[in-house]
Protein backbone atom coordinates (compact mmCIF):
# COMPACT_ATOMS: atom_id res chain seq x y z
CA UNK A 1 0.00 0.00 0.00
CA UNK A 2 2.73 2.40 0.76
CA UNK A 3 4.73 1.82 -1.98
CA UNK A 4 1.44 3.13 -4.47
CA UNK A 5 0.99 5.86 -2.27
CA UNK A 6 4.55 7.16 -2.89
CA UNK A 7 4.11 6.61 -6.50
CA UNK A 8 1.16 8.83 -6.15
CA UNK A 9 2.66 11.36 -3.92
CA UNK A 10 6.19 11.21 -6.25
CA UNK A 11 3.73 12.12 -9.17
CA UNK A 12 2.24 15.14 -7.30
CA UNK A 13 5.86 16.56 -6.31
CA UNK A 14 6.93 16.06 -9.81
CA UNK A 15 4.44 18.22 -10.69
CA UNK A 16 5.30 20.68 -8.26
CA UNK A 17 9.19 20.54 -9.13
CA UNK A 18 7.61 21.49 -13.24
CA UNK A 19 5.05 23.54 -12.44
CA UNK A 20 5.64 27.09 -11.80
CA UNK A 21 1.94 27.65 -11.36
CA UNK A 22 1.83 24.76 -8.77
CA UNK A 23 4.71 26.26 -6.68
CA UNK A 24 3.46 29.65 -6.61
CA UNK A 25 0.71 28.18 -4.94
CA UNK A 26 2.85 27.18 -2.02
CA UNK A 27 5.20 30.44 -2.04
CA UNK A 28 3.87 33.13 -4.13
CA UNK A 29 0.38 33.80 -2.64
CA UNK A 30 0.57 33.29 0.95
CA UNK A 31 3.52 35.42 0.61
CA UNK A 32 1.45 38.22 -1.06
CA UNK A 33 -1.46 37.56 1.07
CA UNK A 34 1.04 37.94 3.94
CA UNK A 35 2.34 41.60 2.59
CA UNK A 36 -1.26 43.24 2.73
CA UNK A 37 -2.29 41.73 5.41
CA UNK A 38 1.01 42.17 7.78
CA UNK A 39 0.69 45.73 6.20
CA UNK A 40 -2.79 46.59 7.02
CA UNK A 41 -2.08 44.99 10.50
CA UNK A 42 0.94 47.70 11.03
CA UNK A 43 -1.70 50.27 10.34
CA UNK A 44 -4.36 49.07 12.82
CA UNK A 45 -1.26 48.57 15.06
CA UNK A 46 -0.37 52.56 14.66
CA UNK A 47 -4.09 53.93 14.98
CA UNK A 48 -4.79 52.04 17.98
CA UNK A 49 -5.47 48.16 17.67
CA UNK A 50 -2.51 46.58 19.24
CA UNK A 51 -3.24 43.01 19.30
CA UNK A 52 -3.75 43.55 15.61
CA UNK A 53 -0.53 41.84 13.87
CA UNK A 54 -1.38 39.47 16.60
CA UNK A 55 -4.87 38.31 15.51
CA UNK A 56 -4.85 39.17 11.81
CA UNK A 57 -1.12 37.44 11.26
CA UNK A 58 -2.29 34.40 13.10
CA UNK A 59 -5.74 33.83 11.39
CA UNK A 60 -3.73 34.50 7.69
CA UNK A 61 -0.89 31.75 8.59
CA UNK A 62 -3.58 29.52 9.71
CA UNK A 63 -6.31 30.07 7.83
CA UNK A 64 -4.02 29.09 5.12
CA UNK A 65 -3.10 25.43 6.70
CA UNK A 66 -6.89 24.59 6.31
CA UNK A 67 -6.86 26.09 2.63
CA UNK A 68 -3.67 24.37 1.54
CA UNK A 69 -4.73 20.69 3.15
CA UNK A 70 -8.25 21.14 0.82
CA UNK A 71 -6.81 22.66 -2.36
CA UNK A 72 -4.01 19.89 -2.00
CA UNK A 73 -6.53 17.13 -2.49
CA UNK A 74 -9.21 19.31 -4.95
CA UNK A 75 -6.04 20.28 -7.12
CA UNK A 76 -4.64 17.03 -7.17
CA UNK A 77 -7.54 15.43 -8.52
CA UNK A 78 -8.67 18.15 -10.69
CA UNK A 79 -4.96 17.97 -12.35
CA UNK A 80 -6.00 14.78 -13.45
CA UNK A 81 -8.94 15.24 -15.31
CA UNK A 82 -7.52 18.63 -16.94
CA UNK A 83 -4.69 16.46 -18.36
CA UNK A 84 -6.43 13.28 -19.26
CA UNK A 85 -4.33 11.05 -16.57
CA UNK A 86 -7.49 10.22 -14.48
CA UNK A 87 -8.19 6.90 -15.85
CA UNK A 88 -4.42 5.83 -16.18
CA UNK A 89 -4.98 6.22 -12.38
CA UNK A 90 -8.21 4.83 -12.08
CA UNK A 91 -7.15 1.62 -14.24
CA UNK A 92 -4.43 1.26 -12.01
CA UNK A 93 -4.33 -1.01 -9.25
CA UNK A 94 -4.81 1.39 -6.96
CA UNK A 95 -7.31 1.81 -4.09
CA UNK A 96 -9.33 5.08 -3.96
CA UNK A 97 -8.28 5.03 -0.54
CA UNK A 98 -4.67 5.45 -0.99
CA UNK A 99 -5.57 7.86 -3.43
CA UNK A 100 -7.39 9.88 -1.02
CA UNK A 101 -4.18 9.32 1.55
CA UNK A 102 -1.79 10.18 -1.26
CA UNK A 103 -2.88 13.44 -2.01
CA UNK A 104 -3.70 14.30 2.02
CA UNK A 105 0.33 13.52 2.59
CA UNK A 106 0.52 16.59 -0.20
CA UNK A 107 -2.01 18.43 2.01
CA UNK A 108 0.43 18.04 5.32
CA UNK A 109 3.91 18.70 2.99
CA UNK A 110 1.90 21.98 1.64
CA UNK A 111 0.85 23.51 4.53
CA UNK A 112 4.15 22.30 6.11
CA UNK A 113 5.93 24.96 3.89
CA UNK A 114 3.50 27.28 3.53
CA UNK A 115 3.38 27.68 7.56
CA UNK A 116 7.56 27.89 7.91
CA UNK A 117 8.00 30.38 4.93
CA UNK A 118 5.00 32.40 6.20
CA UNK A 119 6.06 31.96 9.89
CA UNK A 120 9.83 32.93 9.28
CA UNK A 121 8.61 35.98 7.06
CA UNK A 122 5.80 37.42 9.58
CA UNK A 123 8.84 37.36 12.02
CA UNK A 124 11.16 39.03 10.04
CA UNK A 125 8.77 41.71 8.61
CA UNK A 126 6.17 42.43 11.32
CA UNK A 127 7.77 40.94 14.80
CA UNK A 128 5.43 38.34 14.51
CA UNK A 129 6.72 35.56 16.29
CA UNK A 130 4.42 32.02 15.44
CA UNK A 131 5.79 29.89 18.68
CA UNK A 132 3.75 32.21 20.46
CA UNK A 133 1.63 30.00 20.42
CA UNK A 134 3.77 27.22 22.35
CA UNK A 135 2.54 23.29 23.10
CA UNK A 136 -1.00 24.72 21.60
CA UNK A 137 0.54 25.57 17.94
CA UNK A 138 0.77 21.47 16.83
CA UNK A 139 -2.97 20.76 17.69
CA UNK A 140 -4.55 23.89 16.08
CA UNK A 141 -1.98 23.12 12.67
CA UNK A 142 -3.47 19.63 12.76
CA UNK A 143 -7.07 20.40 13.51
CA UNK A 144 -7.33 22.50 10.42
CA UNK A 145 -5.70 20.01 8.47
CA UNK A 146 -7.89 17.32 9.32
CA UNK A 147 -10.93 19.97 8.37
CA UNK A 148 -9.38 20.88 5.44
CA UNK A 149 -9.14 17.31 4.28
CA UNK A 150 -12.27 16.79 5.21
CA UNK A 151 -13.38 18.99 3.22
CA UNK A 152 -11.54 18.56 0.50
CA UNK A 153 -12.72 15.15 -0.05
CA UNK A 154 -16.49 16.41 -0.01
CA UNK A 155 -15.39 19.01 -2.60
CA UNK A 156 -13.76 16.42 -4.64
CA UNK A 157 -16.14 14.02 -4.59
CA UNK A 158 -18.96 16.64 -5.93
CA UNK A 159 -16.57 17.51 -9.03
CA UNK A 160 -16.15 13.73 -9.49
CA UNK A 161 -20.11 13.49 -9.87
CA UNK A 162 -20.50 16.55 -11.91
CA UNK A 163 -17.87 17.59 -13.81
CA UNK A 164 -16.07 20.49 -14.39
CA UNK A 165 -19.24 21.88 -13.74
CA UNK A 166 -18.51 21.94 -10.17
CA UNK A 167 -14.94 22.91 -10.77
CA UNK A 168 -15.36 26.72 -8.98
CA UNK A 169 -16.45 24.97 -6.21
CA UNK A 170 -12.54 24.19 -5.23
CA UNK A 171 -11.62 27.63 -4.33
CA UNK A 172 -15.20 28.53 -3.49
CA UNK A 173 -16.01 26.38 -0.77
CA UNK A 174 -12.96 27.87 1.63
CA UNK A 175 -14.04 31.06 0.84
CA UNK A 176 -17.18 30.10 1.68
CA UNK A 177 -16.57 29.07 5.33
CA UNK A 178 -14.24 31.72 6.02
CA UNK A 179 -16.12 34.54 7.09
CA UNK A 180 -18.34 32.01 9.39
CA UNK A 181 -14.84 30.43 10.80
CA UNK A 182 -14.34 33.93 12.36
CA UNK A 183 -10.60 34.08 11.28
CA UNK A 184 -9.80 37.33 11.51
CA UNK A 185 -12.41 38.71 14.11
CA UNK A 186 -13.79 36.79 17.26
CA UNK A 187 -16.96 34.74 16.90
CA UNK A 188 -18.67 37.42 19.09
CA UNK A 189 -18.84 39.76 15.79
CA UNK A 190 -21.00 37.60 14.33
CA UNK A 191 -24.74 37.84 14.27
CA UNK A 192 -25.99 35.54 17.25
CA UNK A 193 -28.24 33.32 14.84
CA UNK A 194 -24.81 32.73 13.00
CA UNK A 195 -22.78 31.82 15.70
CA UNK A 196 -24.49 28.44 16.41
CA UNK A 197 -23.91 27.84 13.22
CA UNK A 198 -20.30 28.94 13.07
CA UNK A 199 -19.65 26.34 16.45
CA UNK A 200 -20.59 23.75 14.09
CA UNK A 201 -16.79 23.76 12.22
CA UNK A 202 -14.02 22.64 14.01
CA UNK A 203 -11.89 26.21 12.39
CA UNK A 204 -14.17 28.48 14.47
CA UNK A 205 -13.19 26.41 17.35
CA UNK A 206 -9.32 26.94 16.44
CA UNK A 207 -9.82 30.36 15.74
CA UNK A 208 -10.93 31.48 18.98
CA UNK A 209 -8.37 29.26 20.74
CA UNK A 210 -6.00 31.39 19.14
CA UNK A 211 -6.81 34.96 19.39
CA UNK A 212 -7.08 33.58 23.43
CA UNK A 213 -3.87 32.08 23.60
CA UNK A 214 -2.06 35.24 21.57
CA UNK A 215 -4.22 37.34 23.92
CA UNK A 216 -3.35 35.84 27.09
CA UNK A 217 -0.27 33.92 26.86
CA UNK A 218 -1.13 31.06 28.21
CA UNK A 219 -2.26 28.06 25.44
CA UNK A 220 -5.73 27.41 25.13
CA UNK A 221 -6.35 23.65 24.72
CA UNK A 222 -10.18 23.75 25.97
CA UNK A 223 -11.05 24.94 22.48
CA UNK A 224 -9.45 21.84 21.00
CA UNK A 225 -11.74 19.43 22.22
CA UNK A 226 -15.10 20.55 20.47
CA UNK A 227 -12.53 21.44 17.22
CA UNK A 228 -11.04 17.58 17.26
CA UNK A 229 -14.29 15.65 18.34
CA UNK A 230 -16.26 17.47 14.89
CA UNK A 231 -13.15 16.84 12.91
CA UNK A 232 -13.81 12.95 14.08
CA UNK A 233 -17.38 13.47 12.79
CA UNK A 234 -16.49 15.47 9.63
CA UNK A 235 -13.66 13.17 8.66
CA UNK A 236 -16.10 10.13 8.62
CA UNK A 237 -19.18 11.48 7.03
CA UNK A 238 -16.55 13.07 4.36
CA UNK A 239 -15.10 9.73 4.07
CA UNK A 240 -18.62 8.14 3.72
CA UNK A 241 -19.25 10.62 0.86
CA UNK A 242 -16.74 10.28 -1.18
CA UNK A 243 -17.31 6.40 -0.95
CA UNK A 244 -20.93 6.85 -2.01
CA UNK A 245 -20.57 9.21 -4.80
CA UNK A 246 -17.68 7.14 -5.79
CA UNK A 247 -20.64 4.19 -6.14
CA UNK A 248 -22.33 6.35 -7.77
CA UNK A 249 -19.99 7.78 -10.20
CA UNK A 250 -19.18 3.98 -11.15
CA UNK A 251 -22.44 3.00 -11.31
CA UNK A 252 -23.42 5.77 -13.96
CA UNK A 253 -19.94 5.99 -15.91
CA UNK A 254 -19.04 9.72 -15.39
CA UNK A 255 -15.57 8.68 -14.47
CA UNK A 256 -14.68 7.55 -18.25
CA UNK A 257 -16.80 10.49 -19.59
CA UNK A 258 -14.74 12.93 -17.23
CA UNK A 259 -11.52 11.11 -17.65
CA UNK A 260 -12.36 10.95 -21.84
CA UNK A 261 -14.27 14.03 -22.42
CA UNK B 1 -2.56 -21.37 -28.39
CA UNK B 2 -4.05 -21.71 -25.43
CA UNK B 3 -8.00 -22.10 -25.34
CA UNK B 4 -8.81 -21.31 -21.86
CA UNK B 5 -10.86 -17.73 -21.73
CA UNK B 6 -9.13 -15.21 -20.53
CA UNK B 7 -11.88 -13.14 -20.34
CA UNK B 8 -15.44 -14.07 -19.74
CA UNK B 9 -18.36 -11.95 -20.10
CA UNK B 10 -21.74 -13.08 -20.15
CA UNK B 11 -25.05 -11.43 -20.74
CA UNK B 12 -23.77 -7.66 -20.39
CA UNK B 13 -25.86 -5.30 -20.06
CA UNK B 14 -25.22 -1.34 -19.32
CA UNK B 15 -28.25 1.10 -18.69
CA UNK B 16 -27.50 4.78 -18.45
CA UNK B 17 -31.41 5.92 -17.86
CA UNK B 18 -32.99 5.16 -20.62
CA UNK B 19 -30.31 4.51 -23.22
CA UNK B 20 -29.07 0.88 -23.24
CA UNK B 21 -25.67 1.26 -23.99
CA UNK B 22 -24.34 -2.40 -23.83
CA UNK B 23 -27.65 -4.91 -24.25
CA UNK B 24 -27.05 -8.40 -23.51
CA UNK B 25 -23.74 -9.03 -25.08
CA UNK B 26 -21.54 -12.01 -24.54
CA UNK B 27 -18.45 -13.28 -25.59
CA UNK B 28 -15.15 -14.45 -24.50
CA UNK B 29 -11.39 -13.97 -25.24
CA UNK B 30 -8.77 -17.04 -25.19
CA UNK B 31 -5.25 -16.40 -24.30
CA UNK B 32 -2.89 -14.75 -26.69
CA UNK B 33 -5.68 -13.98 -28.80
CA UNK B 34 -5.98 -10.31 -30.21
CA UNK B 35 -9.89 -9.58 -30.19
CA UNK B 36 -11.15 -6.64 -32.01
CA UNK B 37 -14.38 -4.67 -31.03
CA UNK B 38 -15.85 -2.79 -34.11
CA UNK B 39 -18.52 -0.52 -34.72
CA UNK B 40 -19.88 2.76 -35.30
CA UNK B 41 -19.95 5.47 -33.17
CA UNK B 42 -22.32 4.96 -30.13
CA UNK B 43 -22.25 1.33 -30.58
CA UNK B 44 -21.08 0.39 -27.15
CA UNK B 45 -17.04 -0.25 -27.82
CA UNK B 46 -16.11 2.38 -25.02
CA UNK B 47 -18.67 0.93 -22.88
CA UNK B 48 -17.78 -2.27 -23.14
CA UNK B 49 -13.92 -1.46 -22.77
CA UNK B 50 -14.95 0.37 -18.89
CA UNK B 51 -17.23 -2.34 -17.98
CA UNK B 52 -14.22 -4.70 -18.50
CA UNK B 53 -11.79 -2.36 -16.51
CA UNK B 54 -14.29 -2.14 -14.03
CA UNK B 55 -14.86 1.58 -14.54
CA UNK B 56 -18.17 1.20 -14.70
CA UNK B 57 -20.48 -1.17 -13.18
CA UNK B 58 -22.81 -3.40 -15.65
CA UNK B 59 -26.90 -3.08 -14.79
CA UNK B 60 -26.78 -6.64 -14.99
CA UNK B 61 -24.33 -10.04 -16.04
CA UNK B 62 -20.54 -11.31 -15.27
CA UNK B 63 -17.06 -11.13 -16.40
CA UNK B 64 -14.75 -12.80 -15.12
CA UNK B 65 -11.03 -12.07 -15.99
CA UNK B 66 -8.50 -14.97 -15.03
CA UNK B 67 -11.20 -16.85 -13.78
CA UNK B 68 -12.04 -14.17 -11.33
CA UNK B 69 -15.24 -12.20 -10.93
CA UNK B 70 -14.17 -8.61 -11.55
CA UNK B 71 -16.44 -7.03 -9.25
CA UNK B 72 -14.58 -9.03 -6.55
CA UNK B 73 -11.05 -9.28 -7.87
CA UNK B 74 -10.57 -5.57 -9.06
CA UNK B 75 -7.25 -4.83 -8.06
CA UNK B 76 -5.96 -7.92 -8.39
CA UNK B 77 -7.07 -8.24 -12.26
CA UNK B 78 -6.33 -4.86 -12.50
CA UNK B 79 -2.54 -5.48 -11.68
CA UNK B 80 -2.42 -8.33 -14.71
CA UNK B 81 -3.97 -5.89 -17.32
CA UNK B 82 -2.98 -2.53 -18.84
CA UNK B 83 -4.72 -0.19 -20.88
CA UNK B 84 -3.85 2.56 -23.41
CA UNK B 85 -6.40 4.98 -25.29
CA UNK B 86 -5.60 7.01 -27.86
CA UNK B 87 -7.95 9.84 -25.87
CA UNK B 88 -6.26 9.47 -22.54
CA UNK B 89 -2.71 10.69 -21.86
CA UNK B 90 0.25 10.79 -19.37
CA UNK B 91 0.93 14.06 -17.17
CA UNK B 92 2.15 16.37 -20.24
CA UNK B 93 4.17 18.53 -17.63
CA UNK B 94 6.00 15.60 -16.28
CA UNK B 95 9.31 14.05 -18.25
CA UNK B 96 8.77 10.40 -19.74
CA UNK B 97 10.99 9.04 -17.27
CA UNK B 98 8.92 10.55 -14.33
CA UNK B 99 5.48 9.46 -16.00
CA UNK B 100 6.68 5.79 -16.60
CA UNK B 101 8.79 5.94 -13.47
CA UNK B 102 5.83 6.79 -11.16
CA UNK B 103 3.21 4.19 -13.22
CA UNK B 104 5.96 1.56 -12.44
CA UNK B 105 5.60 2.61 -8.90
CA UNK B 106 2.26 2.37 -8.62
CA UNK B 107 2.27 -1.65 -10.28
CA UNK B 108 5.30 -2.68 -7.96
CA UNK B 109 7.37 -3.27 -11.18
CA UNK B 110 11.00 -4.16 -10.10
CA UNK B 111 14.15 -2.73 -12.32
CA UNK B 112 11.81 -0.11 -13.49
CA UNK B 113 15.10 2.13 -15.03
CA UNK B 114 16.23 -1.33 -17.04
CA UNK B 115 12.01 -2.09 -17.72
CA UNK B 116 11.24 1.45 -19.31
CA UNK B 117 14.43 1.83 -21.54
CA UNK B 118 13.44 -2.15 -23.36
CA UNK B 119 10.30 -0.30 -23.77
CA UNK B 120 11.14 2.72 -25.08
CA UNK B 121 13.72 0.62 -27.35
CA UNK B 122 11.00 -1.55 -28.58
CA UNK B 123 8.32 1.54 -29.39
CA UNK B 124 11.96 3.12 -31.15
CA UNK B 125 11.84 5.89 -29.07
CA UNK B 126 14.62 5.60 -26.55
CA UNK B 127 15.95 9.44 -27.24
CA UNK B 128 12.71 10.95 -25.52
CA UNK B 129 13.13 9.71 -21.94
CA UNK B 130 14.58 12.67 -20.09
CA UNK B 131 11.72 14.95 -22.67
CA UNK B 132 8.86 16.52 -21.20
CA UNK B 133 5.76 14.56 -22.37
CA UNK B 134 4.09 17.69 -23.40
CA UNK B 135 7.12 18.60 -25.91
CA UNK B 136 6.50 15.60 -27.64
CA UNK B 137 5.00 14.83 -31.32
CA UNK B 138 1.75 13.01 -31.10
CA UNK B 139 3.18 9.78 -32.66
CA UNK B 140 6.10 9.86 -29.85
CA UNK B 141 3.03 10.50 -27.35
CA UNK B 142 1.04 7.60 -28.52
CA UNK B 143 4.32 5.03 -28.26
CA UNK B 144 4.92 6.42 -24.50
CA UNK B 145 1.50 5.74 -23.33
CA UNK B 146 1.49 2.29 -24.97
CA UNK B 147 4.91 2.16 -23.18
CA UNK B 148 3.10 3.23 -19.80
CA UNK B 149 0.55 0.13 -20.93
CA UNK B 150 3.17 -2.27 -20.99
CA UNK B 151 5.06 -1.52 -18.07
CA UNK B 152 3.71 -4.30 -15.68
CA UNK B 153 4.00 -6.98 -18.54
CA UNK B 154 0.47 -7.30 -19.00
CA UNK B 155 -1.32 -10.48 -19.68
CA UNK B 156 -4.41 -8.64 -21.04
CA UNK B 157 -4.15 -5.15 -22.59
CA UNK B 158 -7.06 -2.81 -23.73
CA UNK B 159 -6.59 -0.91 -26.84
CA UNK B 160 -8.43 2.10 -27.79
CA UNK B 161 -7.57 3.33 -31.00
CA UNK B 162 -3.96 2.53 -30.14
CA UNK B 163 -2.35 4.10 -33.74
CA UNK B 164 -5.18 6.77 -33.86
CA UNK B 165 -2.64 9.64 -34.19
CA UNK B 166 0.27 7.83 -36.07
CA UNK B 167 1.45 8.42 -39.77
CA UNK B 168 1.37 4.90 -41.60
CA UNK B 169 5.05 4.23 -40.67
CA UNK B 170 5.37 4.76 -37.49
CA UNK B 171 1.52 3.29 -37.17
CA UNK B 172 2.78 -0.02 -39.07
CA UNK B 173 6.23 -0.35 -36.31
CA UNK B 174 3.47 -0.49 -33.90
CA UNK B 175 1.22 -3.36 -35.14
CA UNK B 176 4.55 -4.89 -35.67
CA UNK B 177 5.96 -4.19 -32.08
CA UNK B 178 2.26 -5.35 -31.07
CA UNK B 179 2.31 -8.59 -32.60
CA UNK B 180 5.25 -9.61 -31.67
CA UNK B 181 4.65 -8.80 -27.92
CA UNK B 182 1.31 -11.20 -28.64
CA UNK B 183 3.24 -14.26 -30.01
CA UNK B 184 6.61 -13.75 -27.80
CA UNK B 185 4.45 -13.32 -24.44
CA UNK B 186 0.90 -14.48 -25.33
CA UNK B 187 -0.83 -11.55 -24.37
CA UNK B 188 -4.27 -11.27 -25.32
CA UNK B 189 -5.93 -7.89 -25.94
CA UNK B 190 -9.03 -5.81 -26.96
CA UNK B 191 -8.49 -3.99 -29.43
CA UNK B 192 -10.72 -1.26 -31.11
CA UNK B 193 -9.97 0.80 -34.37
CA UNK B 194 -11.65 2.45 -37.10
CA UNK B 195 -9.50 1.29 -39.12
CA UNK B 196 -10.73 -1.59 -41.00
CA UNK B 197 -7.72 -2.76 -42.55
CA UNK B 198 -5.72 -2.18 -39.85
CA UNK B 199 -7.67 -4.70 -38.08
CA UNK B 200 -7.78 -7.31 -40.97
CA UNK B 201 -3.86 -7.38 -40.28
CA UNK B 202 -3.79 -7.44 -36.39
CA UNK B 203 -6.96 -9.39 -34.77
CA UNK B 204 -7.50 -12.96 -34.79
CA UNK B 205 -11.18 -12.24 -34.15
CA UNK B 206 -13.46 -9.49 -34.19
CA UNK B 207 -16.97 -8.69 -33.02
CA UNK B 208 -19.25 -6.25 -34.70
CA UNK B 209 -21.46 -4.32 -32.24
CA UNK B 210 -24.00 -1.97 -33.20
CA UNK B 211 -26.77 -0.50 -30.87
CA UNK B 212 -24.90 -1.95 -27.55
CA UNK B 213 -25.71 -5.47 -29.45
CA UNK B 214 -23.59 -7.87 -30.93
CA UNK B 215 -24.44 -8.40 -34.52
CA UNK B 216 -21.69 -10.31 -36.25
CA UNK B 217 -18.72 -12.41 -34.99
CA UNK B 218 -15.70 -14.69 -35.97
CA UNK B 219 -12.40 -14.33 -37.83
CA UNK B 220 -11.98 -11.53 -40.06
CA UNK B 221 -11.50 -14.51 -42.81
CA UNK B 222 -15.39 -15.65 -41.65
CA UNK B 223 -16.71 -12.27 -41.58
CA UNK B 224 -15.63 -11.57 -45.03
CA UNK B 225 -16.94 -14.93 -46.47
CA UNK B 226 -19.98 -14.81 -44.38
CA UNK B 227 -20.67 -11.12 -45.75
CA UNK B 228 -19.71 -11.75 -49.25
CA UNK B 229 -17.42 -9.13 -49.41
CA UNK B 230 -13.59 -8.26 -50.26
CA UNK B 231 -13.23 -5.76 -47.08
CA UNK B 232 -14.35 -5.31 -43.81
CA UNK B 233 -14.27 -2.13 -44.36
CA UNK B 234 -17.33 -2.69 -46.45
CA UNK B 235 -18.97 -4.74 -44.05
CA UNK B 236 -18.44 -2.13 -41.53
CA UNK B 237 -20.17 0.07 -43.47
CA UNK B 238 -22.92 -2.37 -44.40
CA UNK B 239 -23.66 -2.87 -40.58
CA UNK B 240 -23.51 0.68 -40.00
CA UNK B 241 -26.44 1.15 -42.29
CA UNK B 242 -28.55 -0.97 -40.68
CA UNK B 243 -27.78 -3.89 -43.06
CA UNK B 244 -26.75 -7.63 -42.01
CA UNK B 245 -24.73 -10.08 -42.81
CA UNK B 246 -25.87 -13.83 -42.96
CA UNK B 247 -25.02 -16.01 -40.23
Amino acid sequence: MWGRVGALLLRYLYLYRRSLARSMEIFFWPVMDLLVWGFVSVYFQRVGAPRAVLFLLGGLIFWDVFYRSQQAITLSLTEEIWVRNLLNVFIAPVRIGEVVLATCLLGLIRALLSTAVLGILALVLYQFDLLLLGPALLPYFASLLLFGWAVGMCTMAVILRFGHAAEALIWGTPFLLQPISAVFYPLAVLPSWLRGIALLFPSTHVFEGMRATLATGRPAFGPLVPAFALNVLYLAAAGAFFGWMMGRVREKGYLARLAME
Amino acid sequence: MNLEPVIKAERLTKRFGEVTAVDDVSFSARRGEILGLLGPNGAGKTTTIQLLLGLTAPTSGRIRIFGLELAKHRREILQRVNFSSAYISLPFNLSVRENLDVFGRLYGVRDRRRRISELLDLFEIPEVIRTVTGKLSSGQVTRVNLCKAFLNDPEVLFLDEPTASLDPDIAEKVRNALKRVQRERGVTMIYTSHNMREIELVCDRVIFLMHGRVVAEGTPREILERADSESLEKVFITIARGGRIED
